[in-house]
């Protein structure tokens, strides 16, 4: 049965993005387009056009009227908004919520400055990803953190049952899931002066990594300064009843420069910009070293561990790891995951985890694991696609370069 | 071959994929159509063989195209070669059997024809027709305009 073969296979892409540990979700893959869950922006999407796909059990605009190659490059022009209130936005709270957190992630939370926040992962008793997630502390008692949709269901569990434990010994933490409130990420070099219309607390000192609780629009929201297209953005949380008239205000306010983007764009600018989509680049066996998120690991973790899987981590820390993720440039069709990728003599020396066309760089980009040793930026690699090698090298990320607003 | 096609079904029903109906996409009235959404041009011993209107829509901005070498041998409904747009890749079939006997080499400095003219400088590949009691198998354009109206509308 090949009936609608490339039909069906050009709305693939989200095999390409399914950001999900694939046992844990399929029930959601699977589930009913009936059952598929709806944002409140939902109508929102379909009155702009937006093609609506099943993504993580969600009924998300994969692109709305332009070409993801046009949505792509408007972003880094001037700039997208982005629903993702798919993602899972949650809070910790209780006098114990940083040590209680440092158990599960590799990240130095208690060396966090107040209305900090640092990209970390989640991981397993064996080092690997359970999940990645942007983390912020709001305060010494209040930490807020977005997780992957694909990946709620299971870290809740994971969060609940550490949560239980820990109380059970008279830790303070408990948690609150934001389900009341809606999440739109704002991205590219409008992002900042379109927001300032619409705020009045001064967004020139509000750097990169940092969270503040402010009026936009006239409601009270969570912003981030941080995303996931290498450009200069924010992600608002916003009471979900205002949610459209934010997203409205955000268009309107840019005089239609930044334009509504969906999963499409957002996955090739977040390729563009190096960034690690978790199901695709980073998996349960996959540990933050390979990964190349070392630098995520505070040095005092490194120092003292406490986080589970600890032990392996930091002997991979010591010995090196035996794989790296790595970026590629190559001739020929994109390279898509699972693409094998040898050594110039023919030996497999790895694998593809995300590639495609890079709608700026107008040529092929890709990243993926190697073995340890093959890594070093301009190695020759060959990678084979549909049984055909094609030329390639190694190249370091990101592809484009980032624009966060550092101090 | 077998490995890719079963790589498609299984993605496609896998991800349980659907779109809405963007639109009305153009057919040509004197070609023939496959179900696997690719036109054929008979003219006489030869077979101009392309992707649709439709299929180039869904597919979006085709970024490079996989040819076969001339000489090759096709077969009705089995794949020739790949198109691969920003969003994902899609093999393409051969809607007749017979032998390749010219590539369009234009597309792989421009692969966008595809998009932007499926049915004449987009054409992919010639081939010289085999068995030419295969093309009753095929569907002509308004059989095909109902075969995607269908197929939108269960998605």
């Amino acid at each position: 049965m090949k009936g609608g073969g490339l039909w069906q296979l050009g709305q693939s892409i989200t095999r390409r993005i399914a950001q999900a540990d694939k046992k844990a979700v399929s029930r959601r893959y699977f589930s009913a387009e009936s059952e598929l869950k709806k944002t409140v922006l939902y109508d929102f999407h379909v009155a702009n056009g937006g093609k609506m796909v099943p993504f993580a059990g969600w009924s998300m605009p994969i692109q709305y009227k332009d070409s993801i190659m046009d949505s792509t490059l408007n972003c880094r022009q001037n700039g997208s908004l982005f629903d993702v209130s798919h993602m899972c936005g949650l809070s910790l709270k209780g006098k114990d919520s940083v040590p209680f957190l440092e158990k599960l992630v590799i990240a130095d939370v208690a060396g966090l400055a107040p209305g900090a926040g640092t990209l970390t992962v989640f991981t397993n008793e064996k080092g690997g990803a359970i999940d990645d997630s942007v983390i912020t502390k709001v305060k010494d008692d209040h930490i807020y953190l977005v997780v992957n949709a694909g990946c709620r269901d299971k870290d809740l569990t994971h969060i609940e049952e550490h949560m239980k434990a820990f109380k059970n010994k008279g830790g303070d933490v408990s948690w609150h899931i934001h389900d009341e409130r809606s999440l739109l990420a704002l991205q590219g070099p409008l992002a900042a002066p379109v927001l300032q219309h619409l705020t009045k607390e001064d967004l020139s000192k509000f750097y990169f990594g940092e969270f503040r609780i402010l009026d936009i629009n006239g409601v009270s929201c969570s912003l981030t300064r941080t995303g996931y297209t290498g450009e200069d953005g924010f992600e608002i949380s916003v009471p979900s009843e205002n949610a459209v008239d934010l997203a409205k205000a955000i268009l309107e306010k840019s005089e239609g420069k930044i334009r509504l983007t969906g999963l499409g764009a957002r996955d090739s600018l977040r390729l563009e910009a190096g960034l690690c989509l978790y199901g695709n680049d980073m998996e349960q066996h996959i540990t933050p070293v390979e990964a190349g998120l070392t630098w995520a690991i505070g040095k005092r973790r490194r120092a003292e561990g406490g986080f589970l899987g600890a032990d392996i981590i930091l002997k991979q820390l010591e010995e090196g790891p035996s794989i790296r993720r790595v970026g590629f440039f190559s001739s020929g069709p994109p390279p898509r995951s699972h693409s094998e990728v040898q050594d110039d003599k023919g030996n497999n020396i790895g694998e593809v985890t995300s590639g495609g066309f890079s709608p700026c760089l107008k040529k092929n980009i890709a990243m993926g694991y190697v073995k340890s040793g093959k890594h070093k930026a301009g190695s020759k690699v060959k990678i084979v696609i549909r049984g055909k090698t094609y030329d390639g090298n190694v190249t370091k990320m990101p592809f484009v370069p980032t624009k966060y607003y550092k101090s | 071959m077998a490995s890719r096609l079963m790589w498609a079904s299984r993605a496609a029903s896998y991800l349980r994929i659907s779109v809405f109906h963007r639109g009305f996409s153009s057919v040509v009235k004197d070609l023939k159509y496959a179900d696997s959404h690719e036109w054929v041009k008979i003219d006489g011993n030869s077979a101009t063989i392309g992707i649709t209107d439709h299929a180039q829509d869904h597919l979006g901005d085709v970024v490079y195209v996989e040819l076969p070498e001339v000489g090759a041998s096709v077969t009705q409904g089995g794949g020739f070669g790949a198109v691969e747009s920003v969003k994902a890749t899609s093999d393409i079939y051969s809607p007749v059997s017979g032998k390749v006997v010219e590539v369009n080499e234009e597309l792989s400095n421009s692969p966008g024809l595809v998009n932007s003219s499926p049915y004449d400088n987009g054409w992919i590949i010639k081939v010289e027709v085999s068995d030419a009691g295969e093309i009753k198998n095929l569907m002509d354009a308004d059989q095909y305009s109902n075969f995607c109206d269908e197929e939108d509308s269960k998605h």
